[in-house]
């Protein structure tokens, strides 16, 4: 085992010993002692580490909006391998400009590679939104939209899981503790080969993390309901009916039904539960569609979701 | 007059005085005329560079850019830890000193991106495209407007 392998190795076990045992608050101190200790580094080393990993962060909620952008595009790499994009230049136009009259409403309005919209060519009833910004709607998830209103509402749903940083929040700790850690010891920008097979390691490890919660296991119960009530405030200060966020789901509740528990039954709690529990929180206004977004949206939509 | 002249005048050096240090956490920072996403942009501002903020106002920071542009980031734009550009030494410019790590670009970045690229085989045609679909403020005004959009608040 090379000198620099050694010292990380001590490091990553004496952090993570340090986790469990300090609640995190001062793990780059404990471990830089135990690693101290052990005769593996200098004083002085210990000192910059433990400098380095203040600043760089010990979970998630500690990744840069950079590092967000990376996973992200992986995730959707990966995402794209089970559920191929749909190469429609018309429908994804309109669909990035309601995504985007919708984000600029949001909290988090800026990422670091801004909000992208593409729809993917699965019958599967689905939406994904992937850290940073990149949300993949199926053409399932269309036909569970009778109007613009309906796939706003979609949309909203998504953008408040990138918003909240949903995706994130399924890396397993530990990969992050190595990955800090890797980053806190090195100073130079570009990393030697050993530390960039690692970090890669930690970074394969984590896009898988997120794959799967989006793909198989799902977000919890909690961050879906925090998503849709996200939702409606998010459709409401862009200025669509906040009713279209229950429509939606009582008709995705019917098509899931038909569908037999697949796709978005699977990673999400049931649509009807989801209409039950907003239903106190919204304002019901009974009023027509409107015409000129019922058109647009037939205009773009109509042949996707028949299948032509 | 001369009382207004001299009021302005201290409000502006207190402001000065308050003005925090922030660095640009997003790619492109677009720095605009009035708070609004929709908001004329005066200025873009790169990942890491250090811009003078004031007090934060319903989300966004009144800012001063390194070539002396003025108006407003989004507070999600904005980070209060310094990404000093450079490792190890002191970066005069932003007055960062090695005792804060150069952030940008470090940890998952282009570099190990590259290897996951490579060793999974993975395509990443489609990731590329969708990063191209952009959309300027003009046509998001447009379709607000087109589809009856009016009654939303930023």
């Amino acid at each position: 085992m090379s000198e620099r392998s050694r010292l990380r190795t001590v490091l990553v076990l004496s952090l993570s010993t340090a986790v469990l045992f300090s609640g995190c608050e001062t793990v780059a101190e404990v471990g830089s002692q135990v690693a101290q200790g052990a005769g593996v580094i200098t004083s002085s080393q210990a000192d910059s580490i433990t400098r380095g990993a203040k600043a760089i962060g010990k979970t998630w909620q500690d990744l840069t909006p950079e590092q967000e952008y990376y996973i992200g595009r992986a995730v959707a790499a990966r995402v794209f391998q089970t559920y191929p994009p749909l190469d429609r230049p018309q429908a994804n136009a309109y669909l990035n400009l309601l995504g985007q009259s919708l984000a600029i409403f949001s909290d988090r309005p800026e990422t670091f590679g801004g909000y992208h919209f593409l729809l993917l060519d699965s019958d599967e009833v689905n939406a994904f939104a992937a850290p940073g910004g990149l949300i993949l709607v199926t053409r399932g998830m269309l036909r569970c939209c009778e109007n613009e209103d309906e796939l706003a509402a979609v949309l909203a749903h998504e953008i408040c899981h990138v918003e909240r940083k949903h995706g994130l929040s399924a890396i397993q700790q530990g990969r992050l503790t190595e990955a800090f850690t890797i980053v806190a010891a090195e100073s130079a920008k570009q990393f030697g080969s050993e530390e960039l097979a690692s970090l890669t390691r930690q970074f394969e490890g984590s896009v898988g993390d997120v794959v799967m919660t989006l793909t198989t296991s799902g977000y919890s119960r909690t961050q879906e309901r925090e998503a849709d009530a996200a939702a409606v405030g998010l459709l409401r200060r862009a200025g669509y009916p906040e009713t279209a966020m229950i429509t939606m789901l009582q008709r995705m509740d019917g098509r899931l039904a038909d569908a037999g528990g697949l796709g978005f039954a699977k990673t999400h709690p049931s649509a009807k539960s989801r209409a039950d529990a907003l239903r106190p929180t919204v304002k019901e206004v009974k009023s027509a569609p409107d015409v000129a977004r019922q058109g647009r949206f037939a205009a773009a939509m109509g042949p996707i979701m028949a299948g032509r | 007059m001369k009382i207004r002249a001299g009021v302005v005048l201290l409000a502006f050096s207190a402001g000065v005085a308050f003005a925090a240090q922030m660095s640009v956490q997003i790619r492109d920072g677009k720095v605009r005329a009035t708070p609004s996403q929709l908001g004329r942009v005066v200025g873009v501002t790169e990942y890491g560079a250090v811009v003078q903020a004031g007090d934060l106002q319903k989300g966004w920071y009144p800012v001063t850019t390194a070539d002396g542009k003025t108006g407003w980031l989004h507070v999600s734009a904005l980070s209060k830890m310094l990404f000093s550009m450079r490792a190890g030494a002191t970066d005069a410019a932003t007055g960062a000193s090695s005792d804060e790590v150069a952030l940008a670009g470090k940890g998952f970045n282009e570099q190990v991106e590259a290897k996951f690229k490579k060793d999974g085989k993975l395509d990443y045609t489609w990731v590329d495209r969708m990063a191209t679909f952009d959309v300027d403020a003009g046509r998001i005004e447009q379709f607000r407007t087109q589809g009856h959009l009016t009654g939303g608040a930023q």
